[in-house]
């Protein structure tokens, strides 16, 4: 059957390409660009670009940089070409194209950290961390208030969110079937999407139901997180759980465990580490909400430790009104707020650092 | 400590699909039963809805009877959990619980259901688990590690251990060995016969030597085609199955003309 | 045998009760979780519909801007629509090279490390964004929006004049791609980690270049993921507030002209600046623009989540 198929192929072939192919066997080595080639062309375009613009009176890093690239790509793309081949030579431009993009991705990135920590820096003091803005119209003052009111509102989020949200994932993945399974799994993927401040405005216009439209508090800023964090966790923690082999529940129903024990005692504790660090980035990632904070929980300048009565202050709030709103003289509210910005970045850093040891500190050993 | 086994007419569902169909099984008090067949033809599913496990599928039934020492297993008012109390079960993989040591392990039916005992009788518990699993001499020095550090065969062994700690009536096996290498499986099949002396045992195989060598009853079931439900096709001494069985068909898969 | 039984199936009766109410109880209070969310967020819609409802009764003269409702928030839309747009424009070929870059081209050590800057750069707070963005790139990008009015300036886009301190929806736009590149990253390069290395290893055993291993194997697997990573970033774009509100100081207009001074808001960055100033009928018609919002957010999620629940029927890997 095989030889058939091939005998016709090779018929239908003509003698002159059939020598041909025995003649000029597939070489192994070809001609391919020497190791420093490319570093060569980079150096030469960037000089050569720089060269031309400091002749015309237009050097600047920046342009140079660009143009150097561009010329780097071109140059690379017609050497290789004529030495390796087309295939070659669009394989060494798309391998520049994309550390190049990588590395346009980095200034930006880069240039955040860096400017939150140079400004930052100023005001990240003792006073920082220990003053309110009570009776502060210039230098001074501090954050103390709104670093308290981050943890106080961020803490009853987590409090509130957490349960509801693992206790969610549980229905989902152990109980769940049918139609109510299927309509809540929908309805969380909507709560993903809520835009933050809308999440704001729903606390607002709950609250504002019975207690009028001036009604700001830290109660409410929780209620307003608590939406925007319920679906990060029941999400995290699903998956967690889905992980989990089926296996390890039915040893556990065949040692003649109820359910609920398997579920508490094998299947939680198994996926413990996945789910406690996914807790952790849901954390991290409402303690820098700003939006429905400003509109449900407002703002003061004195501490309140007390979420529900009463104007709370948080720090992504604090950073905007110091910067959008400052006082006279401006330069201490702009400190203030690029601190408290270096102080959320840390936070959520730590946070982030938490969530991996967590990870690995609770992950089932094996030795 | 050991006790028999009786189906009668049993029909197993997986919703509206009939996947088992008229088993009528009498498997007797300290002896092993082999269940062999072809793939999908419902041996497992037998074994499965011997100790109600077949349950944590959703939409899984049985019709007919099933009792364990004329008690019926499928009665109203039975707790599902506590016919597995009484039925072990031992899986295909070996599934040590991962976030529990071995010795933890040993007495997860134990820890699962919050049973406290004095220590000194746990230790003898998972000693005498342990041995009786032929696990003891291997790992007695390093009880506190946890039970995924150990080969394939020793994880297999220590999930024996488990299931016989909680003292079963029956134990059931589900390809025990199926996972493992052929030192290993000898040593799984050593245990079995020690373990007849106080167990009833279950076991589904897809290896005929072995059921040969471990069983002193042999069930065969087969099925028609696909779609159609399995029945058990014929039950005997082991001897007589692999010799001079009653059936054409169970002659064929034996002698390994079909299947 | 332990325990003497007269059923042998119902165990003791002391424990059966017990048993059965620790299940019923547990398996009650998972099922409550869920409803809950399903009741809150029926409220969310509920009362965020009833305040709504003043601003589209109200008489136009009452409205903020003393016109209809549609021309209130019409400008909203467009300027949400607009930056959002930007940014995912500028942030999905980015994004898609970079996570190219972590997992095919980085050195192996190296990729682990980035992987982990990436999600930590999802999770910067977005007014540090914003303050970026206003403090840094809008100063540092005046001199590349007047080479565009320059030499470019023929397209209505980049007409101009420049706006002299930067705050433009240029400057918006990048900063929003600054924001959803990480998220549009860290999809993408989950996914291209996924493509089966089966595929890979064909495609490079058949004598394919990296580049086009890629083209072969990665990208078409990973197609719907990029799709999905950047309709999750257009969703966190169009939502986002603090970086709008805090560099642009809109007005209502419709413009397409992204370099001048005078710009159309965003609706979140309109009601986070107006609402603590706003009483009666501007609060409802804030909340009227916000439920705006949400219906826009929810209909590029939910094509997200369709596109990403095509691609988990296909894969085959469940």
């Amino acid at each position: 059957m095989t030889s058939d198929t091939r005998t016709d192929t090779d018929r239908s072939r003509t003698d002159g390409e059939l020598a041909e192919q025995a003649v000029v066997p597939m070489p192994l080595v070809r001609a391919e660009l020497p190791r420093w080639a490319p570093w060569g062309i980079l150096v030469a375009s960037l000089v050569v670009v720089g060269g031309i613009l400091a002749a015309t009176g237009n050097f600047g890093i920046g342009l140079t940089l660009v143009l150097g690239a561009l010329l780097y790509a071109v140059v690379t793309y017609v050497v290789s070409r004529s030495v390796e081949g087309g295939r070659k030579a669009t394989d060494r431009v798309v391998t520049i194209v994309v550390n190049v993009a990588f590395l346009i991705a980095l200034i930006p990135l880069i240039s955040v950290i860096v400017t939150v920590l140079q400004n930052g820096i100023a005001r990240f003091d003792g006073a920082f961390f220990t003053n309110s803005m009570r009776g502060v119209v210039g230098e001074g003052g501090g954050g103390y208030h709104a670093i308290m009111g981050t943890l106080i509102i961020t803490a009853l989020a987590a409090a509130m969110s957490i349960p509801v949200g693992i206790l969610t994932a549980v229905y989902l993945v152990e109980y769940g079937k049918g139609r109510l399974a299927r309509a809540i799994t929908f309805f969380v993927d909507v709560m993903t999407g809520i835009p933050s401040i809308v999440a704001g405005l729903f606390a607002f216009a709950f609250f504002a139901l019975f207690a009028g439209p001036g009604i700001r508090f830290g109660f409410g800023g929780a209620v307003a997180l608590s939406i925007l964090m319920i679906p990060v966790v029941v999400r995290s923690t699903e998956e967690m759980l889905k992980i989990v082999p089926n296996e390890l529940r039915e040893a556990a129903y065949a040692l003649g465990t109820p359910k609920w024990r398997t579920i508490l005692k094998v299947v939680i504790p198994t996926s413990i580490a996945g789910i406690a660090s996914g807790v952790t980035l849901a954390v991290a990632r409402v303690i820098g909400e700003t939006a429905p904070l400003l509109i449900i929980a407002g703002l003061t300048t004195g501490v309140n430790l007390n979420p529900f009565s009463g104007r709370m202050t948080t720090l992504p709030v604090f950073a905007y009104n110091s910067y959008a709103a400052p006082g006279v003289p401006r330069e201490p509210f702009i400190d203030r707020a690029w601190t408290s910005a270096l102080v959320l970045i840390i936070i959520v850093l730590i946070l982030n650092l938490l969530a991996r040891l967590v990870a690995t500190l609770f992950a089932p050993k094996t030795r | 400590m050991s006790k028999a086994v009786h189906a009668k007419d049993l029909n197993i569902y997986y919703g509206s699909f009939l996947a088992v169909e008229g088993v009528n099984i009498e498997i007797k008090p300290k002896t092993v039963t082999a269940l062999i067949g072809p793939s999908g033809c419902g041996k497992s599913t037998f074994l499965r809805s011997i100790n109600r496990m077949h349950e944590v599928i959703p939409g899984a039934r049985v019709e007919g009877s099933l009792t364990l020492d004329g008690k019926e297993l499928y009665g109203a008012g039975v707790d599902p959990v506590g016919v597995r109390r009484q039925i072990g079960m031992v899986f295909q993989r070996p599934n040590p619980f991962p976030t529990m040591s071995i010795y933890e392990n040993v007495i997860a039916g134990q820890k699962l259901n919050n049973k406290r005992a004095g220590k000194k009788a746990t230790d003898e518990l998972v000693e005498r688990s342990l041995r009786g699993a032929n696990l003891w001499s291997e790992v007695k020095d390093r009880l506190d590690k946890p039970g995924s550090g150990l080969s394939g065969g020793q994880q297999q062994r220590l999930c024996i251990a488990r299931a016989i700690a909680v003292q079963p009536d029956v134990l059931l096996m589900d390809e025990p060995c199926s996972a493992l290498d052929p030192i290993s499986t000898l040593a799984i099949e050593d245990l079995i016969n020690e373990l007849k002396t106080d167990y009833t045992i279950v076991i589904v195989t897809h290896n005929m030597q072995q059921a040969a060598r471990v069983s002193d009853f042999t069930g065969f079931f087969t099925i028609e085609g696909t779609g159609k439900p399995g029945h058990l096709v014929e039950m005997d001494e082991t001897k007589t199955i692999f010799s001079q069985p009653k059936q054409k068909a169970t002659e064929d898969y034996v002698s390994g003309r079909f299947g | 045998m332990s325990a003497p039984t007269t059923t042998p199936a119902t165990a003791t009766p002391s424990t059966k009760p017990v048993r059965q109410l620790g299940d019923r109880i547990f398996a009650g209070s998972a099922t409550g979780a869920g409803v809950l969310i399903l009741i809150v967020l029926a409220g969310v819609a509920v009362f965020l519909i009833a305040q709504a409802i003043p601003a589209f009764t109200a008489s136009p003269a009452e409205l903020p801007g003393g016109k209809s409702l549609t021309a209130y928030i019409g400008p909203l839309v467009f300027g949400t629509l607009l930056s959002a747009l930007i940014a995912l424009v500028i942030a999905t070929p980015l994004a898609v090279c970079v996570a190219l870059f972590i997992t095919h081209y980085a050195p192996r050590r190296l990729a682990q490390g980035l992987g982990y800057v990436v999600d930590l750069l999802a999770a910067v707070p977005s007014i540090v964004y914003g303050l970026w963005g206003v403090a840094v790139l809008a100063p540092a990008s005046l001199p590349f929006m007047t080479w565009l009015q320059d030499y470019l300036g023929w397209i209505p886009l980049f007409a101009g004049p420049v706006s002299a301190t930067g705050r433009t929806m240029l400057v918006v736009g990048v900063t929003l791609a600054v924001m959803i590149l990480p998220i549009i990253t860290a999809v993408s390069r989950e996914v291209f980690l996924q493509t089966p290395k089966l595929h890979e290893e064909a495609a490079l055993a058949l004598g394919a270049t990296r580049w086009e291993m890629i083209r072969m194997a990665v990208l078409p697997f990973g197609r719907s993921g990029i799709i999905s990573g950047a309709m999750l970033g257009l969703g966190r774009a169009l939502g986002e507030t603090m970086a709008v509100a805090i560099i642009l100081s809109g007005s209502g207009i419709i413009t397409f002209n992204l370099i001048s001074s005078s710009n159309p808001s965003s609706i979140a960055a309109n009601i986070a600046l107006q609402f603590p100033d706003s009483t009666g009928v501007a609060v409802n018609t804030l909340i009227a623009s916000g439920l705006v919002l949400f219906v826009i957010t929810l209909l590029v999620n939910s094509i997200a989540r369709w596109i990403i629940n095509r691609r988990r029927e296909f894969s085959g890997a469940n």
